[in-house]
């Protein structure tokens, strides 16, 4: 692509962060540490400007292609679209606020800490802007291993299982991920994904991928059977692990249907819809009736991660403009309000030292400034108009509508939820009334912490009240992966048997599709009348 | 068959080890201690002469192997690589046992005469290309272990790990051996390179068939490949941490070299292939289960190193150059890594004793590049990325998938959530247990000098860059792999 930078801002932002772990190795002061890291995650937001060049049109942007191991056909390659520009520009923004947050929350074997955070950025930069399948896994594992040792070394008192329950799900996840990639790599030929994605697979082997790439990213979502790992490792992380894994590292899993299943396995994604759907759905419910009843406000907002991500998910397999778009932004906003409210729960707890509601009532009085920074965010956390959740939401709950008014009318509760389990807290923290007066103690904000709030809450209201600009720029990506999806759907004869709803009732395909055919040539003349049906009408086929 | 056609050029690393191995010898004999120490300083020097000369001589062989000694003995890319990794092990395995706590001081000039005995050995098994010749190189190489095995003073267990290897060698040596004799007797012939193109189906050549795997039995001892097993973590446990570190690692390169000239012939659908896949399957998953159970490092590392065999085997079934290159470099990813985690327990048992995970603890506070380097090595024995043993078993299983293997490959991505328990729990330990263990505490200060430092430096370096940058190695050895085709 022709962007008119001088260096290759991808490789910069992906290693910068691990030159600058290399340069903390000699520092001896925990000071000097904490504040190399923040001058190093500011210039690596610099270094991210050539970024806002990035250009609302379909396709990849930024590429660079190096051959890195040639004969087995491995190549160096990154580039963002509209897909994952928001995901790089968010991972690169919480790297300072995870430096602030931890600036006096960690007290301990701070150089390692920091060491942890860049390598943590590094990996995720990485994951959401490889186009080739073995770097992606490369950054997708190694940032396993940063992660780990945040929550099993700065980790609360169950650090020893939390940590050892998510490295073991996560992993366990993605071991059938690399059976897949090698599996794309022997049908597809290669493992550079622009290249996979204009190739078709028969509906036998899209199935089996599609299954082994689920499970790996619906761990990392995470979607409701395979959540348990999130409230345990979110509790026991420390602020800024709790703010990586919320606003990075469950977005990986969302990216992944997005970049992987989406594209890869069109038949079956169609196939598996329904599932996704009725999961997305029981995330959404299942997370929100559950937080609802945490007295942990740290596990509290863990399980309405849940119910949010399952907004993601259930936009993403709506096939539509409106969903998909919505599931990106909503990817974001997740990733500004959850952080910010992880970096909240911080605060408190080192006034309180407690994560308990009830040791943290009456804040309204004590800490007003704080209550209006958690507010705001909780506000926004549940979707209120004039905050950015509210966007991402809406889009979403307009899609499920227009996919069908039950679907549509089945997320309403969802969202009553979020308002439910957001508010009870809310109006506990401010008005609760507290056993013992500790709280007059309490000091309000700090500087640093009115600092890494306020810029989360300026971005909260802008984003709610002008969302046309990121929408644009996502959208044309969107709109030409749908288009793509749509026609490499109907080029290998699928047919819906139709129903008067107009859903998928039940499946016919061809099977036995030769495995190394590239998207055959369209023949929707020959299939779908005269089997006597019609092709399924999704929201997909509207787009121009 | 071409004649003697003998090349002295071509047999460096052979003669500069066999002249060592004459002069240790002499050593053993005098008693003159700083005499001694100049002769063993030799050793690094010849280790790094023949590696040099294996380079140097490794791209024209790619292109025209050399058969030398009427054919039996090859001198190809495949045994330049393998002969490489033997120098640089055994310098490795000498800088390793440059304090040998658990010896007396006289008895040193004998354990290093077996160590370079045994390397030779190893040298002339990699460039073996006829099963006779196979075997004597073979019984060379274990016949120094079994002497090197009970060198541990004072230790019952050493003695009766030797006792253990001694007798399962020699069963195993014994069938392969009965093997050997049933192949000669059906296809008459013993030439690796005429094997290929004969008759290997079990329905009209059962003999043949009944004798290679025999044979191949005596190979999987060596291997330490699941049923042959037993004696791979009793004698883990019972030899010396240095002993150790060179019977996990080298002598297992000598057998991987032999299996993958004999795995030349064989391809996808063969009674033999589906033996070597099913028993692949079996020590993969076999040794990840036991190894779980385990509290002694070495006797862990002892069920890895089962497991790992497994790996190996995985390259094998696909009967392409790719497979075979695969193996060879899952072996090199194999040494490494187990080279640098022996690296660490050996500079932690200062006074030579086993280690257990306590042992462990607060490691990453008491050296910080010790921690990383068993870090490193933890996470490349899962296969996790960017190390050099996630880059191997890409390769193993992208060249077994399509080949009707399909099934290995997933119990072998299976495996890597099996086997993240217990290397996570050497970080774990080193890293966030920080209450130093109990019992001994004080005796065990870690080896801080500078040699300890950079052998974990560069061994860990080597882990990481070689799984970052794998692709000159990589070509090299397809090609090496390619040749045997030819």
């Amino acid at each position: 692509m022709d962007q008119s930078s001088c260096y290759p801002v991808l490789t910069v932002l992906t290693f910068f962060p691990l030159l600058a772990a290399l340069l903390l190795w000699p520092l001896k002061s925990d000071l000097r540490v904490r504040q190399v890291t923040l001058i190093a995650s500011v210039l690596e937001l610099l270094l991210a400007l050539p970024l806002i060049g990035f250009k609302a049109q379909a396709g990849f942007q930024f590429m660079e292609k190096r051959p890195w191991a040639q004969d087995w056909g491995l190549s160096y390659a990154l580039g963002v679209d509209g897909i994952s520009i928001l995901m790089i520009w968010l991972s690169i923004l919480t790297l300072p606020f995870c430096v602030l947050c931890s600036w006096t929350y960690i007290g301990r074997r701070v150089k390692e800490f920091h060491v942890c955070l860049l390598i943590m950025t590094t990996a995720c930069v990485g994951v959401f802007s490889a186009l080739d399948l073995v770097l992606f896994y490369l950054f997708w594992e190694a940032l396993l291993i940063p992660m780990y040792l945040m929550i099993a070394i700065w980790g609360g008192d169950q650090r020893r299982y939390a940590s050892i329950k998510f490295f073991l799900y996560t992993l366990a996840g993605s071991t059938l991920l690399l059976v897949a990639i090698v599996a794309l790599r022997v049908t597809g030929g290669t493992f550079f994904i622009p290249e996979l994605m204009t190739k078709g697979f028969s509906f036998n082997f899209q199935y089996w991928i599609f299954l082994a790439l689920f499970i790996a990213f619906a761990i990392k979502v995470p979607m409701f059977p395979f959540h348990t790992w999130l409230p345990a490792a979110h509790v026991q992380a420390p602020s800024a692990g709790s703010v990586i894994l919320a606003a990075v590292l469950l977005k990986m899993g969302t990216y992944g249907f997005l970049r992987f299943s989406l594209p890869l396995c069109p038949l079956a994604s169609v196939h598996f819809a329904p599932m996704m759907v009725a999961i997305s759905l029981a995330s959404i419910l299942y997370g929100g009736a559950v937080a609802l009843g945490q007295n942990d406000i740290k596990k509290l907002i863990a399980y309405s991660s849940v119910a949010h991500m399952g907004f993601v998910t259930l936009g993403i397999f709506l096939f539509s403009p409106e969903g998909v778009k919505g599931a990106i932004f909503q990817m974001l906003n997740h990733g500004i309000i959850t952080g910010a409210l992880f970096m909240m729960i911080g605060a408190v707890y080192e006034r309180s030292h407690s994560r308990e509601i009830v040791k943290n009532l009456g804040l309204g009085k004590y800490l007003p400034h704080f209550m209006f920074f958690w507010g705001l965010f909780g506000l926004a956390s549940f979707g209120f108009p004039g905050t950015n959740g509210f966007v991402g939401e809406f889009l979403v709950i307009l899609a499920a509508f227009k996919e069908s008014t039950s679907l549509g009318l089945l997320t309403i509760p969802g969202a009553l939820l979020a308002a439910a389990y957001i508010l009870k807290v809310t109006l506990k923290m401010a008005w609760g009334q507290p056993a013992s007066p500790a709280g007059q103690s309490w000091p309000d904000l700090k500087k640093k912490e009115w600092l890494y709030l306020s810029l989360p809450a300026l971005l909260v209201i802008y984003l709610g009240l002008a969302p046309t600009g990121l929408l644009n720029l996502i959208g044309p990506s969107v709109e030409d992966s749908l288009t793509q999806f749509q026609a490499k759907k109907d080029s290998v004869n699928v047919i819906y048997l139709s129903s008067p709803a107009g859903k998928p009732q039940g499946l016919i395909y061809e099977r036995d599709l030769p495995p190394n055919v590239s998207a055959p040539a369209p023949e929707p003349e020959l299939s779908a009348p005269a089997l006597g049906a019609e092709p399924m009408a999704t929201q997909g086929q509207e787009v121009k | 068959m071409a004649g003697l056609n003998l090349n002295p050029g071509l047999l460096g690393p052979e003669l500069v080890f066999l002249i060592l191995v004459v002069i240790l010898f002499g050593a053993a004999l005098i008693k003159k201690p700083k005499l001694i120490g100049a002769i063993l300083a030799l050793c690094p020097l010849a280790a790094l002469i023949s590696a040099w000369w294996s380079w140097a001589s490794l791209p024209g062989l790619v292109a025209s192997p050399s058969l030398q000694f009427f054919g039996a003995y090859r001198v190809d890319g495949l045994s330049q690589f393998f002969k490489i990794l033997i120098c640089l092990g055994y310098l490795v395995a000498w800088f390793n046992s440059l304090k040998l706590p658990s010896l007396k001081a006289d008895q040193k000039p004998d354990y290093y005469l077996f160590l370079t005995l045994s390397a030779f050995g190893l040298i002339l098994l990699s460039s073996a290309a006829e099963l006779v010749a196979v075997y004597l190189a073979m019984e060379l190489s274990s016949y120094s272990l079994y002497v090197l095995i009970p060198k541990r003073s004072h230790s019952k267990a050493a003695a009766e790990a030797g006792l253990k290897y001694i007798l399962f060698g020699a069963a195993a040596t014994a069938l392969a051996l009965y093997g050997l004799s049933l192949v000669i007797a059906s296809q008459q012939v013993t030439f690796i390179s005429k094997l290929s193109g004969l008759d290997w189906s079990l329905a009209s050549n059962p003999l043949a068939v009944v004798g290679l795997s025999l044979f191949l039995g005596g190979l999987f001892f060596k291997l330490a490949l699941f049923p042959f097993h037993f004696w791979c973590p009793d004698v883990y446990q019972g030899a010396g941490n240095e002993t150790a570190a060179f019977v996990a690692t080298l002598p297992k390169l000598g057998a991987i070299v032999v299996l993958i000239r004999l795995a030349a012939p064989l391809s996808p659908g063969l009674e033999l292939t589906d033996i070597l896949a099913f028993l692949a399957a079996a020590s993969i998953t076999y040794g990840n289960l036991c190894a779980l159970a385990q509290k002694d490092l070495k006797r862990m590392l002892g069920f890895s190193s089962v497991a790992h065999a497994g790996y190996i085997l995985v390259g094998l079934v696909s009967g392409s150059p790719e497979g075979l290159a695969a193996s060879a470099f899952y072996a090199m990813a194999y040494v490494l890594m187990n080279l640098l985690c022996f690296w660490v327990i050996c500079r932690l048992s200062t006074d030579g004793r086993n280690l257990t995970y306590q042992d462990l603890n607060g490691l990453s506070a008491r050296s910080p590049l010790l921690a990383l380097a068993l870090l490193a090595a933890a996470f490349s024995l899962v296969g996790l990325p960017p190390t050099v043993g996630f880059i191997g078993k890409l390769w193993l299983i992208t060249s077994a998938w399509g080949h009707g293997y399909d099934w290995l490959v997933i119990v072998v991505c299976l495996n890597t959530a099996i086997a993240i328990f217990y290397y996570l729990s050497l970080v774990r330990h080193a890293y966030t247990e920080e209450d130093l263990p109990a019992q001994g505490a004080q005796s065990l200060s870690l080896d801080g000098s500078l040699i300890s430092s950079l052998g974990a430096l560069v061994l860990g370096l080597l882990v990481v860059l070689l799984g970052v940058l794998p692709g000159p190695i990589w070509s090299a050895v397809l090609q090496a792999s390619q040749s045997l085709f030819q």
